[in-house]
């Protein structure tokens, strides 16, 4: 979809992009990740033709940049900086739909448009729509700006530190919302940041800048158990492969079909379960399937009645659409070797064990 | 000694006593008055606006041109109308409304092209790179963003530069060009009082006037997403 070819940009005795050679894949979330000065900004205005390469070329979906005149080639990409710059003289649904305007699509239409892109970030258009720019908050402010980059449309995004200046809550929350959307709109996504945690979040692939090289492009996880340097791996952080845990969705890491028992299930058979399956606790679970507590083997030794005398409260549970992060935090949270893994409406679907997360974090290492 | 003597000797009753008397004539010289400080600025807009916004596009045309504006308003009126004389006498014009109203059009210059300028420099750098890469063409980002933002300094430069007109026209009497500089002028070649402070609180009372008219305007025109509220 986009592809740069040796793109080299030189500043006077400054080359700021040296020789790069990548390409974002259609759909893809590619983030530009490296420490200041290193050629993020000036890679990407790159392809809006507001910096023009000193050497190399551009393509998306084939087609040579310099072979469109730059201004129509920036009404077809949408554009989002950290500083925002929503225009203050304009209200929220005009800044919003400046690019549609200028393309001269219909007024209703447009506006309309811009109205279900307000709810898709949770701003009410009712309120919202008629608004100045001052008469936001700062990470509202930062919503329209990313609304506005969407509002012709357009196939591909080029954002630039767009949640830099947010605080790390909003922050979270904004990218988020902007994950949904991508998740909707599967536009090809050129983001920068200097934060490995917010790369590792979005990022479909990273690519790793130093002084104006591409020194590795790869996905998250890959970059995170592979880092190809030293300086990737000091850029990364120490604590990389706890960052990778973020990457595995619960689900992808539990033990499906997992035994279970009831209430009203005999002792006995509890232990019996248990000891087949080489368990030392299981989860009970009610009528509906919903887990509801548990029972460890070595409790349930010589007593008599049904699992429901006996039971234990689950400290915890996640949801399978969580992450590992998460499940293991909860797990340290509560002196867990284990937590029960429950969907949306609380029935219970397997489980997870922290040797199971060393086991599958270091499938990678045993792999190669 | 004897002018200011005089002064002293005016009472207000009498001063008031002849502007009733030449309230007619008070009028018809305001106008002539408001025609050449109106007509000046006009032209000076239409001059100085397009070159404030065109010296943001070079800082060494900047400072050579807001330079010459700031001398030229160094340059003692009555000298200025002298200077024309020579100039606009091949035309018959060598007196009168014409030169009257080029020196002020001059004197306007700096004030309106100083702050075009200054304002449009001001615009927060985010607003043009943003308006940039969403793909507005340079006359777009001018019309769409740049001129709407700046209205409220470029408006408040106009303004100075019309109370800046209103005293300086007063000086146009002496080059037969009218105006309510005739009464003071009078005033001063009678030694009559009366004339001199009737001219004086004339041009004071246009001067207020013009600044708040311009003032309601220049809110008027401020967009409503930068007004203060
Ligand atoms: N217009 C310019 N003129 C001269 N040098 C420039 C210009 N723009 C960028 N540079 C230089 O090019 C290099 C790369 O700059 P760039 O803005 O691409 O960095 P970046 O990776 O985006 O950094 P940051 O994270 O600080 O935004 C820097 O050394 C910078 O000083
Ligand atoms: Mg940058």
């Amino acid at each position: 979809m986009i592809r740069l070819k040796n793109l080299t940009k030189i500043f006077g005795a400054t080359t700021a992009v040296d020789n790069v050679s990548m390409e974002v894949g259609a759909g893809e979330v590619c983030v530009l990740l490296g420490p200041s000065g290193c050629g993020k900004t000036t890679t990407m205005k790159m392809v809006n033709r507001l910096i023009e390469p000193s050497g190399g070329r551009i393509f998306i979906d084939g087609k040579d940049v310099t072979e469109v005149d730059a201004v129509q080639l920036r009404r077809s990409i949408g554009y989002v900086i950290q500083q925002i710059g929503l225009f203050p003289n304009k209200t929220v649904e005009d800044n919003i739909c400046v690019v549609p305007d200028m393309l001269g699509h219909d007024r209703k239409a447009s506006r309309k448009r811009a109205a279900e892109l307000l709810e898709m970030v949770n701003l009410e258009p009712a309120a919202y729509a008629r608004r100045y720019p001052k008469e936001l908050s700062g990470g509202q402010q930062q919503r329209i700006g990313v609304i506005r980059a969407l509002a012709a449309d357009p196939p591909v995004l080029l954002m630039d530190e767009p949640f830099g200046a947010i605080d790390p809550i909003n922050r979270e929350v904004i990218q988020d919302e902007f994950m949904k959307l991508q998740a909707a709109l599967k536009k090809t996504v050129i983001f920068v940041s200097h934060d490995i945690d917010e790369a590792v979040k979005m990022a479909s692939r990273i690519a790793i800048f130093k002084a104006g090289r591409l020194v590795q492009y790869d996905t998250p996880d890959n970059i995170l158990a592979h880092p190809i340097d030293s300086f990737v791996a000091d850029f990364v952080g120490a604590d990389r492969t706890l960052k990778r845990l973020r990457l595995i969705a619960v689900r992808d890491a539990m033990a499906e079909n997992p035994p279970r028992v009831t209430a009203q299930d005999a002792v006995e058979t509890a232990i019996a379960l248990m000891e087949s399956h080489g368990h030392i606790s299981v989860v009970m679970v009610g009528p509906q399937g919903r887990a509801r507590g548990f029972v460890r083997l070595e409790a349930l030794r010589g007593k008599k009645g049904v699992v429901g005398d006996h039971f234990e409260k689950l400290p915890s549970v996640i949801d399978i659409d969580d992450n590992l992060r998460n499940a293991v935090s909860r797990m340290f949270t509560n002196d867990q070797s284990w937590l029960a893994c429950v969907d949306a409406s609380g029935v219970y679907q397997g489980y997870i064990t922290q040797r199971g997360i060393t086991h599958l974090l270091g499938a990678t290492y045993r792999d190669r | 000694m004897r002018g200011r003597a005089l002064i002293w000797k005016a009472t207000p009753l009498e001063t008031l006593n002849f502007a009733i008397a030449n309230w007619s004539q008070i009028v018809a010289r305001g106008w002539e008055h408001i025609s050449l400080v109106g007509v000046a600025v006009s032209v000076a807009v239409l001059t100085g606006v397009p070159i404030g916004i065109l010296i943001t596009q070079s800082r060494v045309a900047a400072d050579r041109v807001l330079y010459v504006a700031a001398i030229i308003m160094t340059i003692p009126s009555i000298a200025f109308f002298g200077l024309l004389i020579p100039v606009l006498s091949p035309i018959g014009q060598g007196i009168g409304y014409l030169p009257a109203v080029i020196a002020l059009v001059f004197y306007a210059q700096l004030p309106i092209i100083r702050n075009t300028y200054t304002a449009i420099m001001n615009i927060d750098p985010a607003l043009r790179e943003a308006a940039r890469g969403m793909g507005m063409t340079a006359f777009q980002r001018l019309r769409e963003v740049e001129l709407p933002v700046a209205l409220p300094v470029i408006v408040n430069g106009v303004r100075n530069a019309v109370v800046l007109n209103i005293a300086i026209a007063t000086i146009a009497t002496y080059i037969g060009a009218g105006g309510l500089g005739v009464f003071i002028s009078r005033g001063i070649s009678q030694t009559d009082p009366r004339q001199l402070i009737t001219g004086a609180i004339a041009v004071s009372v246009l001067a207020i006037l013009a600044d708040l008219g311009l003032l309601l305007l220049q809110r008027r025109l401020t967009p409503v997403g930068l007004r203060q509220s």
